[in-house]
């Protein structure tokens, strides 16, 4: 995993409440055996038409929102599915934050184990940012846990610490966890008689 | 102090708990799925690491597999080359399979009850969001995502911060014609899609200890719809009758000491829970979804809301547009609404009695012209007791196809899809845009409504059909 360091970006708005993860990527996409190539699919049946050409008026397929690594969504952003396609896809895409008023339980952790970090506004600031003409830029600061507005606004928001360590840091959550082995034995030895093990 | 049930599974599995960190969760039982895996297992490959415990994980294809007669080789590349992928995943990591060509091969939360895999007082999860389905043992029962599987697959474990706990509180009797399907989409409408994000919720009160195992798994299965990660009802004599006997399930001795072990997992008398929510049973319809998400629910008398009634500018443009990707009017009933496809089948509603319930409608009397209906059974041994009972002639002569278990046209990747523009009646979990295929819109209902409308061609009362 990559450090996660504090950025600066347009953002893309999409004031749309419930946005599910069959929206950021479709189901059909999901039969690949690799994490590759999902950015092009991202938000694919909003984005592009019947024949696949991309809609000129869908916001991803604007010029200058292209570069935005900032996506700001409506209300339970990332809904549906436990599918850790839709972060992939939004990574892959370039977005390395998504800003609403709140998430979906599943993507959040999936988000936070890809580095895209799901920032939750209140919706004051939540329509602040919907309102920001377009070339106005937003800076997000991890370690500060704070989106600053170009009027100089820095507004903070809550992140989970031990998610926090592991993004700044770039450690991977699965070596954290290797490491408590004598722990897990521990736990297993105690439970012998009650995990219900399939082996004939 | 007393506890409730979810703090009770809670506190049974944390390993580990550091400052600063989440608790490091056990993992009992973990499902697998050709879907969600293969990331995974090239991960553990990359690190050079094994299955920490393969005698507690189990693995099934359902989500890309085809529903056509299982001599039909998998047409589409891609999902053939999927499904090899977990075949050779599980050898090599020494995972049970009942893979495309078993004779146990199903719905992943279908086949784990079947089975007894799926028991009380257990931690349970699999790379699937409707994993709350096993729940209704009084387990445990969590959607996770590919990074989560790797980790589960490599050390049995999760960090997890705990959830909050909230009480559905379900009393009264439900009347003829409404079903268990009704109930949870009732709680959806009632909480919303987001309602229960950050909880766990416990089903209890006179309706839910009235329900038959099968109908808590579809309670429980939607649990995600409103935004509960997990749901589960505490365990009761119904569980134990319903798992005596079964393939995994603990026998003699075994068996006595699990069973006084899951007697003491219900709530306490005196637990609190930090939210709760009660639903009359008594008062419920037949539920429908109007909407593009499975909150966009009513009564099926009711009529389409008008986002104009609607205060706040996001929900009313969700509304506006839901309604105008469903090509739907505001204000009008839905009963009536012409429909092109029938859909029986899912995680929700493919088991034995769902299918039943749908046969019984449809007995003596034939599916619209109009409409192609498709009954997918959640296992291969469900498609053989029903075939048994004769309910496969009842689809067959009504016009219904009788296909083979899958997720099917739930998730719309295996080739059973909607056309753009088609309405259904599904049976199934999510009405998203595009879910059941792309530009396809879909009505959530119970098997019931499903086989009613099915019969008349249009959205229909079931209860107008009862003898």
């Amino acid at each position: 995993m990559i450090k996660f360091t504090p950025f600066e970006s347009q953002i893309v708005p999409m004031p749309m409440d419930n946005i599910d993860t069959d929206q950021i990527i479709p189901a059909r996409f999901l039969k690949t055996i690799s994490k590759d190539g999902l950015g092009d699919q991202l938000f694919c049946d909003w984005r592009y038409d019947a024949a696949g050409t991309p809609k000129p008026d869908f916001i991803l397929n604007q010029d200058w929102a292209k570069q935005c690594q900032i996506l700001v969504a409506g209300d339970n952003f990332g809904c549906g599915s436990s599918r850790e396609h839709a972060p992939w896809a939004l990574t892959q895409y370039g977005f390395r934050a998504v800003v609403s008023t709140s998430f979906a339980d599943i993507f959040k952790s999936n988000a936070l184990k890809n580095s895209l970090v799901p920032v939750v506004v209140d919706s004051a600031t939540h329509q602040k940012l919907m309102a920001l003409p377009r070339d106005a830029k937003v800076a997000l600061d991890l370690a500060a846990q704070t989106l600053t507005l170009p009027d100089g606004t820095a507004i903070q928001f809550p992140v989970d610490a031990f998610s926090k360590y592991l993004l700044l840091e770039g450690v991977d959550e699965l070596g954290y966890i290797l490491q408590q082995d004598d722990a897990i034995k521990a736990y297993e030895a105690g439970r012998a008689s009650t995990l219900n093990t399939l082996a004939a | 102090m007393p506890k409730t049930i979810i703090e009770k599974l809670w506190d049974s599995h944390v390993v580990s708990e550091k400052e600063g960190a989440p608790a490091l969760l056990y993992i009992d039982l973990h499902l697998v799925h050709e879907v969600t895996s293969p990331q995974a297992f090239a991960g553990l490959r990359t690190r050079g690491l094994k299955v920490r415990r393969p005698d507690l994980t189990f693995a099934t294809t359902d989500h890309s597999t085809p529903t056509t007669p299982k001599n039909l080789p998998i047409i589409d590349p891609i999902a053939a080359a999927q499904v090899k992928q977990l075949e050779t995943n599980a050898a090599e990591f020494g995972i049970p399979l009942y893979g495309f060509h078993s004779d146990k091969q199903g719905i992943v939360h279908v086949i784990g009850p079947e089975n007894g895999l799926t028991q009380p007082g257990m931690t349970v999860v699999c790379g699937d969001s409707h994993t709350a389905t096993h729940g209704a043992f009084g387990a445990l029962a969590f959607g996770i995502g590919t990074s989560e599987v790797e980790m589960v697959l490599a050390t049995q474990c999760l960090p997890q911060r705990k959830s909050k706990t909230f009480e559905v509180r379900v009393d009264g009797t439900l009347r003829p014609g409404v079903a268990a399907k009704d109930i949870i989409l009732a709680l959806c409408a009632k909480v919303g899609i987001g309602g229960g994000t950050g909880s766990v919720f416990e089903y209890r009160g006179s309706a839910i200890s009235a329900l038959s195992m099968e109908e808590r798994m579809t309670v429980c299965n939607m649990s995600i719809e409103a935004g509960a990660r997990a749901g589960l009802v505490a365990p009761d004599d119904a569980t134990f009758e319903y798992l005596a006997g079964r393939k995994y399930s603990p026998q003699g001795a075994a068996w006595d000491a699990a069973v006084a072990r899951w007697k003491t997992l219900p709530t306490d008398e005196g637990a609190t829970y930090d939210q709760s929510v009660t639903i009359d049973a008594s008062t419920l319809e037949p539920m429908i979804t109007f909407g593009t998400n499975p909150g966009m629910g009513m009564a099926i008398s009711g009529a389409v809301p008008d986002p104009a009634n609607v205060a706040d500018p996001i929900e009313r443009e969700s509304l506006r547009k839901a309604l105008e990707y469903m090509a739907l009017t505001p204000g009008k009933p839905l009963a009536g609404q012409p429909i092109d496809v029938v859909f029986v089948g899912s995680c929700t509603n493919s088991r034995i009695s769902d299918l039943r319930a749908a046969a019984s409608v449809l007995k003596g009397r034939k599916v619209n012209s109009q409409v192609r209906m498709m009954v997918v059974p959640g296992s291969q041994p469900i498609k053989r007791q029903a075939e048994a009972e004769g309910l496969d002639r009842i689809f067959r002569d009504a016009g219904a196809e009788w296909r083979e278990a899958g997720c099917s046209m739930c998730i719309a990747m295996n080739g059973d899809q909607l056309t753009p523009g088609q309405y259904s009646v599904s049976t199934s979990n999510r009405n998203f845009e595009g879910r059941q295929g792309k530009g396809g819109r879909t009505f959530l209902a119970s098997p019931q409504t499903a086989a009613a409308s099915a019969i008349m061609g249009r959205v229909t009362d079931v209860r107008t059909l009862l003898g």
